[in-house]
């Protein structure tokens, strides 16, 4: 083992701590948590994962969230694709600006911007929608996908697209069949980055749903709440919001590591 | 070189449409509150630019913003650095590489509130592991709930902790894409490792490191979940930051005028120092 890396091995730890925090405490019951500290659960107890795995306000909640999660990364992709191969490609009005005040949209503080939200998604009937969530968090996912992708974009030569129009492809063709699968890392990381964002943020989720579209982030802090505090139950439904993301970056690992290496991003 | 096309204008309309609906409409929400004083729900009274004279003549809003800009000064200079120095020292190939970038990706994707939340517990002083440690082993006198400087101890690394993997993701990539040949000709030159980090590798990352450090900026300057679910801008008014000030303005006490105000100023703020990062950091390459 070289000696430099020492400095992830600490980083990885110091990382993990926390998080092995919260899955130790989700095996324990309420009151062990808050009867004094122990490294590991004396009485160990799998009644927190039972409770949200059969009640329906808890797995509800999941399938909430991983439902306009994986809408938004649909949307913000495929909108995204175009914008970016004009922003790699071409030069036309006001470009330059378009691009920076796309990133803009990433400094409005949601905050205070939360409540014209609700408006706006109420006057347009979409309250409380996967969609509306979806359509909220593309406010900051499709400048980054835009970003992103157009760095992968300027990596492929353009040699490519005019030997693909010699070739007699038409433009559709061309973009699916030859262009797509020589940047799919890009999307790889685009989609992992609209995934990350859009699975952690709350307020505006929060903010846009009461019932049907809840996200099971809300429902920990209400559950908390009316139930006394249930810490146990909250680590445990904590420990389960890691699981799909780190399902996500299993499968774009090899994306990440290998396909940032490709574009200038 | 990029050939002129006034056409592309329709590849990038689907995007200019969702995100001008997201964010032109609501802006101009905030523009009509930030002017009106609200009396329930339908009457608003012209207001003219009360509020925004009200709120800079304020030491409380001063206040915010001098412990706002502090949080991003202290981010921005604990986790560039920090996460630089962790890409160079991460393995270049092997197995290690999908396994170290799997767990240093872990702490980005739980959700906001479930961080602070577990912060907040991961330090209590009697059941917590971190505050147990240092007030029962250390015997260091650590109490986030009393003490402003461990408040603000607290948020930071809960904050480094949380997001210092971005800068190592985006440095790790920038890295990684420099090819051999110029490692090989730094040492056939018999450059020492600082120049090579100097004139090759931190020329080679500028681009990413200009997204990681706009991109820390900008979420660090508009940081609200984590800080309030830890402390709730406590204890005292010692971590409150610009944005919890304006929710508890807002939701609180109701003043929509001042805080729709409040956050365009806000708002300002954060554009003009991203542009400049912008500008300085992109100045070289449109000569």
């Amino acid at each position: 083992m070289k000696k430099r890396s020492i400095v992830p091995i600490i980083y990885i730890l110091f990382l993990l701590l926390p998080i092995y925090w919260l899955v130790a405490m989700s095996f324990k019951t309420t009151n062990e948590i808050l009867g004094g500290f122990s490294l590991f659960p004396q009485t160990f107890t799998l009644e927190n994962y039972r409770v949200i795995f059969t009640d329906p306000t808890w797995y509800w909640g999941y399938i909430n969230s991983i439902s306009y999660v994986t809408l938004n990364t649909v949307i913000s992709i495929t909108v995204a694709l175009p914008a970016a191969y004009a922003f790699s490609r071409y030069r036309f009005l006001g470009d330059k600006q378009l691009f920076f005040w796309l990133l803009t949209n990433r400094m409005a503080p949601a905050a205070v911007f939360a409540l014209p939200f609700f408006q706006l998604y109420s006057a347009v009937g979409l309250f409380d929608t996967y969609l509306a969530v979806a359509l909220a968090h593309c406010l900051f996912n499709i400048p980054l996908s835009v970003w992103i992708l157009e760095g992968f974009m300027a990596g492929v030569p353009k040699e490519l697209d005019e030997t693909a129009y010699v070739d007699g492809y038409s433009f559709p063709r061309f973009f699916v069949t030859i262009f797509l699968p020589s940047i799919k890392a890009g999307v790889g990381v685009a989609a992992f980055f609209c995934f990350m964002f859009s699975w952690v943020e709350l307020l505006l989720a929060k903010t846009l749903t009461a019932v049907a579209a809840k996200p099971i982030a809300a429902i920990m802090t209400k559950t908390a709440s009316s139930a006394g505090y249930e810490l146990g139950l909250l680590a445990a439904a904590g420990t389960l919001t890691i699981i799909p993301g780190a399902i996500v970056i299993y499968f774009v690992r090899n994306y990440i590591a290998k396909g940032f290496a490709m574009g200038r991003v | 070189m990029k050939t002129v096309n006034q056409k592309a204008w329709f590849f990038v309309l689907p995007v200019l449409l969702l995100v001008a609906f997201n964010a032109l409409i609501p802006m101009m929400t905030v523009v009509n509150y930030s002017v009106q004083e609200t009396f329930g729900n339908n009457l608003f009274l012209w207001e003219g630019l009360t509020w925004f004279e009200q709120l800079l003549t304020e030491e409380r809003f001063y206040k915010a913003l001098g412990r706002q800009f502090m949080f991003t000064g202290l981010i921005l200079a604990i986790e560039v650095p920090l996460g630089i120095a962790i890409a160079l020292s991460m393995p270049r190939q092997g197995i290690w590489v999908p396994v170290c970038l799997i767990l240093m990706a872990l702490p980005m994707l739980i959700p906001w509130n479930v961080v602070g939340a577990m912060w907040n517990i991961f330090t209590l002083p009697d059941i917590g592991l971190l505050g147990y440690f240092l007030n029962n082993v250390l015997g260091i006198n650590y109490d986030m709930t009393q003490d402003p400087i461990a408040a603000w101890v607290t948020i930071i690394t809960m904050d480094v902790w949380h997001w210092t993997s971005l800068v190592v993701l985006l440095a790790y990539a920038g890295l990684v894409s420099i090819p051999d040949a110029y490692y090989q000709a730094a040492k056939i030159d018999g450059a020492s490792n600082w120049s090579v980090f100097r004139f090759i590798q931190l020329p080679k990352m500028k681009p990413v490191l200009t997204i990681a450090i706009l991109l820390r900026f900008m979420d660090s300057f508009n940081i609200y979940t984590e800080p309030f679910v830890l402390t709730g801008g406590g204890p005292g008014n010692s971590t409150t930051l610009l944005s919890i000030d304006l929710v508890k303005r807002a939701l609180g006490q109701f003043d929509l005028g001042p805080a729709a105000a409040m956050s365009l100023i806000y708002f300002a703020i954060t554009l003009l120092v991203s542009w400049l990062f912008y500008t300085l950091m992109t100045k070289d390459d449109l000569n």
